[in-house]
């Protein structure tokens, strides 16, 4: 699989980073290396092997339904860059 | 019933597909120890995990994967032992972590079915493509100041059922029946109080058109319709509006589009080509959700009595018409209060003052069944009035309206008002020789062969009587004597 710069453009729009266009080419050439890389693992023969989805056979750990958390709003409030009142606030956006 | 809409070119046919959100009914979120409940102080059910705080790590909620079981089992379909959470990647201002978590290619329930019951008495299966779990976002604000949205983020991470339907409804009033269908079977098993004024159920609805005999054409999704009537227009607007554009020689574009009531329109919602573009991969903080079989059982071992079982019992058990069990079923605390007033009682007579006379008066005084003067032990006794011959079915009326005003027991009512019946033969001979006295002119024209009059003299007798004679006697006294 190999990116083209269209393709790299709409990535980055989709992750909401702005590049430069001067710097699409170099960006695509690292992205193409990453997948490379990770592409050789396709070189491992995996037929009828249940895939893995962590170590051991652990399944999710399940809790109770109790409320055990909240009520800690200026916790929650205290990284906002803008907060009003008992909000955190945005930029307006409305579609 | 089919439904058509014509065009210039002929009848085109409508396909509709509906994804509902219920809230599950839970005390903490999906994924955090936060309060689930509704209408807490700005940001005060809120943890660190659904506000998105770095290294914050979800753990599930037992009683949510129960909740969606036991909706699993309700809608007939089948529970996926294994099941595994997947992010969905978005940037809003209310959803702090960037993405949802929920469950895009394994989901936790899979096919099943819901029959629905249409004005016209058929019967249609509707099938369920696959229920899911996932987190429900926060709540933006838009009109709290000119440049600024606010956030609360007291919803964000509570529990949400997403329940897909197959493109199997054909009509709106399908689509309307299948929503009231869903909500009733989600109240009944107690999983999602189904109340769509609050948002707590919300509908997506995808709509097409086609020919007759063709494969789907493009659809359309409506997003967020917030009540079964507005689905119901969203509908037929939409279909308009598609077959208007292919007949055009235009085409319809796949996106995601809003219901205006107030304008009766759709528009497009998102334009950006990419809006769909939701970069799925399995959540690498979760692992794969793991049910036992013998815990799935359990649950499904102690579900409620649902809705199409109960009704087939009211036929069987009390000999109702299936009109009748149907709205007697329609919500668990109305099939209860029958329950009550028909045990030991005639079960028809039962269901007619239920469904008549009680329902009316719920209707007329906007009081529920909850909060009503006359309860399912007090309706029950005054039955029990008419069967031992007390009261008689016109005085009922009378006893009843007093007991909805005074909260009085029929017993005390027809006590202090003196409406016990006359079934003494003596009062009720003099009576019809009373009405027949003063009606010769009537007597004679029946006499002569107009029987219809019988009815005119019963009336009198009763009137006289001051609507207490018992029916059956003055029925009699008076055959007697003609």
């Amino acid at each position: 699989m190999s990116l083209d710069p269209a393709t790299v453009r709409r990535i980055a729009r989709l992750a909401r980073i702005g590049i430069d266009e001067s710097d699409l080419h170099a960006l695509q050439g690292e992205l193409n290396g990453i997948l490379g890389w990770i592409e050789q693992l396709n070189e491992v023969d995996i037929d009828g092997v249940e895939p893995m989805v962590g170590t051991g056979h652990a399944a999710l750990r399940m809790r109770d339904d109790v409320v055990t958390d909240g009520d800690a709003r200026d916790a929650v409030l205290s990284n906002a860059p803008d907060a009003a009142g008992p909000f955190y606030t945005v930029p307006k956006v409305v579609e | 019933m089919s439904y058509v809409i014509e065009g210039r070119t002929g009848p085109w046919e409508l396909v509709v597909g509906l994804e509902v959100h219920a809230q599950v009914i839970s005390q903490s979120k999906l994924f955090s120890g936060a309060s689930a409940s509704y209408g807490g102080e700005p940001n005060t059910h809120v943890s660190l995990v659904d506000a998105g705080f770095p290294g914050m790590l979800p753990v599930i909620n037992r009683e949510c994967v129960a909740q969606a079981v036991r909706t699993g089992l309700g809608l007939k379909a089948r529970i996926n032992l294994e099941s595994r959470f997947d992010r969905k990647n978005y940037f809003y201002a209310d959803l702090p972590t960037g993405y949802q978590i929920s469950q895009f290619t394994h989901p936790i329930v899979g096919e099943g079915a819901v029959e629905i019951e249409l004005a016209d008495g058929s019967i249609r299966t509707i099938g369920i493509t696959r229920l899911h779990l996932e987190q429900d976002a926060g709540k933006s604000m838009h009109d709290q100041d000119p440049t600024r949205s606010f956030i609360d983020l007291n919803r964000a991470g509570v529990a949400l059922m997403e329940i897909v339907s197959e493109p199997d409804i054909r009509t709106p009033e399908e689509a309307g029946a299948y929503l009231r269908k869903l909500r009733m079977i989600l109240r009944y098993l107690g999983t999602c109080d189904g109340n769509m004024e609050e948002g707590s159920m919300r509908a997506d609805v995808n709509v097409s058109v086609r020919k007759a005999g063709e494969p789907f054409r493009t659809r359309c999704e409506i997003k967020n319709v917030n009540s079964i009537r507005y689905v119901m227009q969203a509908i037929e607007i939409e279909a308009a509006r598609q077959v208007e554009i292919w007949e055009g020689g235009g085409s319809v574009d796949q996106e995601t589009r809003l219901f205006d009531p107030a304008r009766g329109e759709t528009r497009s919602l998102r334009s950006k080509e990419d809006a769909h573009d939701y970069r799925y991969f399995p959540d690498p903080d979760l692992l794969p959700l793991v049910v036992e079989e013998a815990w799935v059982e359990s649950l499904g071992a102690v579900l409620p009595e649902l809705p199409d079982a109960k009704r087939q019992r009211f036929q069987s058990e009390y000999g109702i018409p299936r009109y009748d069990a149907g709205v007697l079923v329609a919500e668990q605390a109305t099939a209860d209060f029958y329950e009550t007033v028909a045990r030991g009682r005639d079960p028809r007579l039962a269901a007619n003052w239920v469904i008549g006379d009680f329902f009316g008066a719920l209707n007329r005084t906007g009081r529920t069944i909850q909060d009503s003067p006359i309860t399912a032990e007090g309706l029950g006794g005054m039955l029990d009035l008419i069967t031992d011959g007390t009261i008689n079915g016109k005085i009922a009326k009378d006893v009843f309206e007093d007991m909805l005003e005074t909260g009085e027991s029929a017993a005390a009512v027809v006590e202090r008002r003196g409406l016990r019946q006359v079934t003494d033969t003596g009062a009720i001979d003099a009576a019809v020789q009373a009405v027949l006295d003063a009606n010769q002119d009537k007597l004679a024209e029946y006499r002569s062969g107009k029987d219809k009059l019988f009815g005119f003299f019963v009336g009198q007798v009763m009137k006289a009587m001051a609507g207490k004679g018992n029916p059956a006697l003055v029925n009699a006294a008076l055959k007697k004597v003609l």
